[in-house]
């Protein structure tokens, strides 16, 4: 169907252009249980996303052109937001051999990972760095130094302390960014750090920002919204006061994550670097699992939250106690990631947003197979309601939208 | 009655009350061990299933002995010899469990917060008797109920507890339980073994961290030592053991420097020459085994308050 903006505006809604995600899980091949690149793709269109960026860590690993070629090709055949490629930086993402990276450029990858693991070998990233420069595209890096997060399941604090988890410290991030960093100025390649969850991380982007090194980054809603405490059983948005009410059982898996929930000055730390233009842009790291993953103790639980379809509220939450401006949410939903990619923004992509309505996270509306959200339950205020890719209306939600169209 | 709960997963949410409660109630427990015959009706007809995840004999032993003594039938879920050690889910034994359909489900199991998965899926009330490093429940009320006999009231009273804090469910028990008790807290140990949040000030208000031995122990009021697992060295995180016990062996000089007659406990099983001297463990301040037989009267004493909950349970008294 044609989309008539100015019937969603007329009607107060707010149409703002289509969000870019620079880090989603699709799944598929290999997990189809947890998510395909179908109903991600139906989920990005109900959280507002137009354009997804799909990690490589499936089963095969997309490291090869020949499936590149082939998960691009499927993509055309279904309905939803559009789907681009990150490939990963080495052979099967075992982190020992580079993958063709400039044959999988060509092939049409837009970045390069290894996410859900770092390229420890900093000889090995070195070269990645010099090969993506000559691709022009960037390295998306997750930060982690994997002796120092050890077997950890939370953030190393006095949560994981009073909860008897083992803990995942601020430092085994900090000292990865700090090292990537260091490799980024060498080589002038474009860096960038993904999910960045300490106030740490930030600062050290904001002072290589300064010097002029090539690094970019993004963080998560998730990271953005909820704490540490949400293990513990909290439920109060980081913005909120604790909530008796809203308690859950504590060791809930569906919070466990990776880089874990982190300390209340962290979630303030990531919404400075957001207002000073530090952290470019907001990113899901979409993490759908199937409920077998995480219906389990929660140190054998996967990492991984489920978080197209509530994005959108999460960051709005913060813009309501004026933690950042609406402009600049939104802005590191949509031009932040294309810059970060290189690229423009689509012409004709949109996102028609409610901001006042209230509604209720539930299991069986979510688009996504990945139920693992801790927001079951909650009540989030701001909701997209429709989504337009290349001047299409491909996405359309709830009755209220309806009424909007015909009552014009 | 002032003790109403479903399950007893953590005392980390238990008033002084809720505490005091139990400790009364295990004295009762007390009084019928020293009978002739050590039984009594109570949960008679009612079922209570060990699911044992990690192995454990004395834990699993002084449970089937306090639910025997209170008359329930009891029944065994073992690591060895069970599916668990087969690959067999959480979920899957929780189904199990369920369909059993016991009245009371006592569970040890080596992932922290493993009894709130299954308290969440089981009509059962579910004993913690031991998860990772979280929680162990009963052990903290066991050491309560041991102190206030030795010492008598805790208020104001000042209790170190020395060794692998980090890796301890029975150091967090300890200290939930003590607190609201009035007790104060002073922990020793290694600093790779203290969590870093509470070496940095992060600790509940009565916990202080106290890194030399000797300066913790002066004047103090009783003293816990905690099992040191020989694993610690392999992963990085003790010099030798040889070291940690010099440095924070328990010792009879040491034990001199607390408070005259202050008591020595630990929750067993001992490395005797590393955490404690054997002639600490075995010497008269040593409340090692009191602390064992205290612990079958802790756990009657909840299996009754548990069954009184769910429909009155039978007399404490058996009828003429």
């Amino acid at each position: 169907m044609k989309f008539d903006r100015r019937a969603f505006e007329a009607k107060g809604y707010l149409v703002v252009p289509g969000f870019i995600d620079l880090h989603a899980h699709l799944r598929e091949p290999g997990f189809e249980d947890s998510e395909t690149i179908e109903t991600g793709r139906r989920a990005a269109l109900r959280g507002g996303f137009t354009t997804i960026c799909a990690m490589p860590n499936t089963e095969p690993a997309i490291d090869s052109p020949g499936l590149l070629k082939e998960l691009l090709a499927r993509g055309k055949t279904v309905d939803g937001a559009r789907v681009r490629y990150v490939a990963a930086i080495t052979r099967g993402r075992k982190g020992r051999e580079l993958a063709d990276m400039v044959e999988l450029a060509a092939a049409g990858a837009i970045a390069f990972s290894d996410d859900g693991s770092p390229v420890e070998d900093s000889h090995l990233f070195r070269s990645a760095l010099e090969y993506a420069r000559v691709t022009g595209r960037p390295v998306i890096e997750h930060a982690q130094d994997l002796a120092l997060s050890a077997k950890g399941v939370m953030h190393e604090g006095s949560v994981s302390a009073r909860l008897g988890l083992p803990g995942m410290p601020a430092a085994a991030e900090e000292s990865a960014v700090a090292r990537d960093i260091a490799l980024a100025r060498m080589t002038g390649a474009n860096l960038h750090l993904t999910h960045l969850s300490t106030a740490g991380s930030i600062e050290l982007v904001r002072r290589a920002k300064a010097d002029g090194v090539p690094v970019t980054c993004d963080v998560t809603p998730h990271h953005l919204a909820m704490t540490d405490e949400w293990v513990a059983g909290s439920r109060a948005l980081a913005w909120e006061v604790e909530d008796e009410a809203l308690l859950a059982v504590p060791y809930d898996s569906s919070t466990k994550v990776n880089p874990p929930l982190r300390g209340r000055a962290d979630v303030r730390a990531l919404w400075a670097g957001l207002v000073d233009g530090t952290v470019d842009a907001i990113a899901t790291d979409h993490a759908p699992h199937a409920s077998v993953k995480k219906d389990v103790e929660f140190d054998q639980a996967a990492f991984g939250i489920s978080g197209l379809e509530t994005a959108l509220a999460l960051v709005l939450g913060g813009v309501g106690v004026h933690w950042a401006a609406l402009g600049t949410v939104i802005d590191a939903l949509t031009l932040g990631p294309a810059r970060v990619l290189g690229s423009d923004l689509p012409r004709d992509d949109w996102a028609v947003i409610d901001r006042d309505v209230e509604w209720v996270v539930r299991a069986d509306e979510l688009a996504s197979k990945g139920k693992n959200t801790p927001l079951i339950g909650r009540t989030l205020t701001g909701r997209v309601v429709a989504t337009v890719v290349d001047g299409e209306l491909r996405y359309e939600g709830a009755a209220r939208v309806a009424e909007a169209v015909n009552g014009r | 009655m002032k003790w109403n709960r479903r399950h007893v997963l953590d005392t980390d949410d238990w008033s002084r009350d809720e505490i005091e409660t139990v400790l009364d109630q295990t004295r009762a427990m007390i009084e019928i061990l020293q009978r002739p015959i050590r039984r009594a009706p109570p949960l008679r007809g009612r079922t209570v299933i060990l699911f044992f995840a990690e192995s454990s004999t004395r834990t699993r032993v002084s449970f089937e002995l306090a639910a025997k003594a209170l008359s329930a039938d009891v029944t065994n879920i073992t690591a060895s010899g069970s599916s668990v050690e087969k690959g067999e889910s959480l979920y899957d034994t929780v189904r199990t469990l369920q369909a059993l359909g016991g009245d009371v489900v006592v569970m040890r199991h080596a992932s922290s917060g493993a009894p709130y998965f299954v308290a969440q899926r089981t009509d059962a009330a579910v004993i913690n008797a031991g998860d990772g490093w979280h929680a162990h429940p009963t052990q903290g009320l066991l050491d309560a109920y041991t102190l206030r006999d030795a010492v008598g009231d805790l208020e104001g009273r000042r209790v170190v507890i020395v060794g692998d804090v980090l890796h301890s469910r029975v150091a967090r028990s300890d200290i939930n339980t003590l607190l609201p008790l009035g007790a104060r807290i002073t922990l020793s140990g290694p600093p790779t073994l203290i969590p870093l949040a509470w070496r940095c000030g992060q600790l509940p208000p009565g916990v202080t961290y106290e890194s030399d031995l000797d300066r913790a122990l002066d004047g103090a009021d009783a003293v816990i030592a905690l099992r040191l697992q020989r694993e610690r060295q392999e992963s990085g995180l003790l010099p030798s053991l040889r070291e940690y016990s010099r440095v924070w062996g328990l010792t009879a000089d040491r034990v001199a420097r607390m408070r005259p007659g202050a008591p020595v406990m630990h929750p067993g099983p001992m490395n005797e020459g590393i955490e404690i001297d054997a002639s600490v463990a075995h010497g008269t301040r040593s409340l090692i085994e009191t602390q064992v037989t205290n612990g079958v009267a802790v756990r009657m004493a909840l299996l009754y308050l548990l069954a009184a909950r769910a429909g009155p349970p039978g007399p404490l008294e058996e009828r003429a």
